[in-house]
């Protein structure tokens, strides 16, 4: 982690950035390609083998505005030869595309960290777009930074000139000049960037050329530059991680290879219904692509259809899938109730973002809880789970499909635009050593007669498939009598009917709560769930090492909380529970255990700053 | 999965449920479950591979009485269930129960995508022009000017066409029968031979809250003068042969004309024609009063279903590859870490 804290010194102007762990954010115009650069450096930053974190934070407009300060894209990592779960709290590089991506993006910077900016944008038309009245560039504005000015746009028309591209052409090169530098910042091999663009580009030879000659500009240009000026080459060295084959994820990636593995262990076909929304969307793309899975993708008419037919396709003997952010969820919430009614097994995943409304789509928050637990009407008990990172979206997504097919039960996984968009390492599993639930249908009425409302031991309904000779039998929304599942509204088969699906999602086995960090009693202990995971294990393990008595705690099962964390929660004298909503767990968690847990709530559409929860954890013990 | 078995032919009976049927005494609805139940086993039709899918209002209570798989759902999404049931098994005979309001408002999205997709089934819409199990309001089909709790002084909106908006959508199937009309099944049954979306239209009486409002072409004295059921390849006549549909060249309208002695070919009457869309157009759209209303199989035209063009794109995309999970994990660029973890 970035850790020592920076004094503006002069020795501190011409230090480098920590060994350990360095944070870089890319920023630029919506149209430079910045989420581009940022994920390719990525992929050379995992192929170094340093552990890394990502934050890919860019606008809902797609082609805003040139040059404006809504208009900036920006994609900061962090990596390092530590454990990294954070994308960084303040970057140590800033890449400053354009006035606007510098106006921007300079709060966070560290003192003393670096600036490198594209001079050849801080004309006086981008300053005044971007609302400055003189140039930062020629003024002491900038002096608690090293500032290191090039102008980009000009060093890259210079190196892509003998390919006679237009001029636009030409100044869409400039980001593979500026990831050429920052590759030869951190002494990264090109060979496999140079292999990318050859074939992302293979129909247009030329224009592989030319990013080619830029990326190569770049590097070179860091050479030069290195003798002359602020820049220096660091070296970080490879991440400790346990021996075995790895690649990066994203969320998005992850849950998609979840629900496949999923699928393959219910012994199921998967059906998966879903409707374009930010930042949802990219689960369907990533799954239509996997048909030889048995995976059918229906892209339906809309959020409400595309739950429909995926719980159509449950009915029908598939494993059901439905994907959407927290508006789509919104209009999913009728059939919800209808499959839990209905007892039929389904997935949903719930991208969650800023709300409400149509609130921000392209930034996170965690503020669907209360939607995902209590959300509907009528008593309707549905299990729900969440993933705290990009790479834990595998096993829960298994998770996910073992609960929902063993206990017939629609299931709701909670993930958010931050995990859905972060790339992260990812040791790929071995699929062997994953655990089989295969599904078994009833396909015969059992002895003394078959009802299609009988429970098992689990309190599950049988799953009998349309087609099924001798087991002919009608559901449906109206409440069911007990058993046969014939309509019957009496006082006494309600009751009795609230109950079964009450108790049903409340008796889901789910594994016992264990401390990440600490011990388990204590002085304080910090409660989260979801991509939090990152600020408060840091933050947590720093308190540690100050000697403070802090325990991290997080939850994957929101609910059914696990059995034994109302005894846990109790051992300890305080609770904090950050979370980036006003408080939606800490509400959970004082109505199930009648504890007094403490919200920290940040609302921002930011992640979580590691340093906001430390502080927030010695006021909690101060 | 659903293995063929020669079985003997099923009666009616069969497709009867014990439930209690809960429809008001006299209501349509009993004589087009009963149509349904007469039709099924002249279509060889197996119960245990038959799937009725409904959504919310008085219609939609069918699947309750269908000896078959059933599925009550929610108001106006039944075409979305449908959808996902015959995706994920092609081989169910899957029927869609619905109503104006089911259909036409709160579904009429659902509606148009199932019918603009084809997805193999038949949608039968039980059109009464009003809102029954909700007691009584106005209906998006009911007439301007329609007197209900909801309208005290009447509607003033104008009412959507069901077979008009279905053949909008790109219907390749659009049908009309009665509630209580002996011709009903035999439009299911071209409906149900129609490898695509059969649209059917059922003029459906609501006894309690919309009484008699088709009988100026339901009502016997009424039913001659008032009611033409076309014929693939029949010339469009009504009222005993003496009147029938010709075509006015200079306005590209239909025009009613008087037929003497059977001379229908004299009298310019047009033959019908069920692949003819525009012909299908001026059919359904023929404003009552002046013209009779077009009934029995409007149109017929069958194109490649949904379904089918969704499996046959899965097993094209799926040739030759192989599902190994294993091998889907590891894709893309990888690293291998090979040394022990450092101590940290």
């Amino acid at each position: 982690m970035a850790t020592a804290a920076h004094q503006v010194t002069p020795e501190e102007a011409s230090a480098h950035p920590p060994a350990e762990s360095v944070v870089v954010r890319f920023a630029g115009d919506s149209g430079d390609g910045m989420q581009l650069t940022g994920g390719q450096f990525t992929l050379s930053t995992a192929l170094a083998g340093n552990d890394l974190a990502t934050f890919p934070d860019f606008p809902a407009e797609i082609r805003a505005p040139q040059g404006t300060l809504f208009g900036v894209s920006a994609f900061q990592i962090n990596f390092g030869s530590t454990e990294i779960d954070t994308a960084g709290d303040e970057p140590d590089v800033l890449v400053a595309m354009n006035p606007a991506a510098l106006k921007t993006n300079l709060a966070s910077l560290k003192q003393g960290g670096l600036i490198i900016a594209d001079e050849g944008e801080f004309n006086d038309r981008n300053l005044a777009k971007a609302k400055y009245d003189a140039n930062p560039l020629e003024d002491d504005s900038l002096a608690r930074w090293q500032l290191m000015k090039l102008n980009i746009s000009q060093l890259t028309l210079d190196a892509v000139k003998p390919f006679g591209l237009g001029n636009k052409e030409a100044l869409r090169c400039k980001n593979m000049w500026t990831l050429g530098l920052a590759l030869w910042m951190f002494d990264r091999d090109r060979a496999p960037l140079i292999d990318w663009l050859k074939a992302k580009f293979a129909k247009a030879p030329t224009l592989a050329e030319a990013n080619i000659a830029a990326l190569n500009a770049g590097h070179a240009y860091g050479e030069t530059a290195e003798l002359a000026g602020p820049m220096k080459q660091h070296h970080v060295p490879a991440a400790p991680a346990e021996p075995g084959l790895y690649r990066t994820i994203t969320g998005a990636e992850s849950i998609s290879l979840g629900l496949v593995a999923g699928a393959q262990l219910a012994e199921l076909p998967m059906f998966f219904g879903g409707y374009p929304i930010t930042p949802a969307s990219a689960i369907l793309h990533h799954l239509s692509r996997l048909k030889e899975f048995g995976v059918t993708t229906f892209q339906a008419e809309d959020e409400i259809a595309a739950i429909a037919s995926a719980i159509g396709a449950s009915y029908a003997g598939q494993l059901g899938v439905t994907s959407s952010s927290g508006p789509g969820v919104a209009l999913k919430g009728e059939a919800i109730g209808l499959a839990i009614m209905t007892e039929l097994p389904l997935v949903i995943v719930n991208s969650q973002r800023g709300g409400p409304s149509t609130g921000l789509p392209t930034k996170t928050e965690q503020s669907d809880l209360y939607q995902a637990v209590y959300g509907r009407n009528g008593d309707a008990p549905m299990p729900v789970i969440a993933a705290r990172s990009a790479a834990d979206c595998f096993e829960v997504a298994i998770e996910a499909v073992r609960i929902a097919t063993q206990y017939m039960t629609p299931v709701m996984l909670l993930t958010d635009g931050y995990i859905a968009n972060a790339a992260e390492p990812w040791k790929v599993p071995d699929t062997s050593a994953l655990e089989p639930f295969p599904v078994t249908f009833l396909d015969e009425a059992p002895a003394g007669g078959f009802l299609p409302y009988a429970r098992d031991e689990k309190g599950a309904r049988p799953w009998v498939k349309p087609g099924t000779p001798g087991l002919l039998h009608r559901i449906g929304g109206i409440e069911k009598a007990a058993g046969t599942g014939n309509i019957d509204y009496s006082p006494s088969n309600h009751q009795l009917m609230t109950n079964a699906r009450r108790d049903k999602v409340a008796g889901i086995r789910v594994p016992d709560q264990t401390v990440e960090v600490g011990e388990t009693s204590g002085k304080l202990a910090v409660v989260g769930w979801g991509s939090t995971f990152g600020p408060i294990h840091q933050a947590v393990r720093r308190a540690r090492r100050k000697g403070l008595d802090v325990s991290h705690i997080h939850l994957r099962h929101i609910w059914p909380l696990p059995a034994n964390l109302g005894p846990l929660l109790k051992s300890y004298e305080r609770i904090l529970v950050p979370e980036m909503n006003t408080g939606q767990l800490k509400t959970v968690l004082r109505d199930q255990f009648l504890v007094d847990a403490r919200p920290l709530n940040k609302v921002s559409g930011q992640p979580f700053r590691i340093a906001e929860i430390e502080a927030a954890i010695e006021q909690a013990l101060g | 999965m659903n293995e063929m078995t020669t079985i003997a032919k099923s009666s009616p009976k069969d497709w009867e449920t014990d439930q209690e049927v809960r429809w008001c005494p006299g209501c349509g609805d009993y004589a087009i479950l009963k149509a349904v139940q007469r039709t099924l086993p002249e279509l060889g039709a197996r119960p245990e591979n038959t799937v009725f899918v409904s959504g919310i209002g008085c219609s939609s209570r069918f699947p309750y009485y269908m000896e078959t798989y059933g599925f009550h759902t929610i108001h106006g999404r039944a075409p979305a269930i449908a959808t996902g049931v015959k995706l994920a098994n092609p081989g169910l005979d899957v029927w869609i129960i619905t109503g104006d309001g089911d259909a036409l408002s709160i579904g009429g999205n659902h509606t148009m995508h199932l019918i603009r997709r084809n997805l193999d089934c038949q949608i039968l819409l039980f059109n009464n022009e009003i809102y029954g199990l909700t007691k009584g309001q106005y209906s998006p089909t009911s007439r301007v000017g329609t007197q209900s709790p909801s309208t005290p002084f009447g509607s003033v909106d104008r009412p959507a066409n069901p077979c008009a908006f279905a053949l909008g959508s790109g219907a390749r199937f659009v049908g009309r029968g009665i509630d209580v009309h002996k011709n009903l099944p035999t439009v299911l049954k071209a409906a149900h031979a129609h490898k695509g979306t059969g649209f059917v239209e059922i003029f459906q009486n609501c006894i309690v809250y919309n009484d008699d409002v088709f009988a100026p072409f339901t009502a016997k004295p009424n039913a001659a003068a008032n009611q033409l059921w076309v014929e693939h390849g029949k010339p469009l006549l009504f009222e005993n042969g003496t009147k029938g549909l010709a075509m006015d060249a200079d306005r590209l309208v239909l025009k009613v004309v008087d037929v003497a002695d059977g001379d229908w070919q004299a009298a310019g009457v047009i033959v019908h024609d069920q692949t003819n869309r525009g012909l299908a157009h001026m059919l359904v759209e023929m404003p009552s009063g002046a013209f009779p209303v077009a009934l029995g199989v409007i149109f017929d035209d069958p194109a490649p279903t949904f379904e089918s063009a969704v499996v046959a794109q899965n097993e094209r995309a799926s040739e030759g590859k192989n599902a190994n999970l294993q091998k889907l994990l590891s894709k893309g660029q990888t690293w291998m870490v090979e040394k022990e973890p450092r101590a940290e």
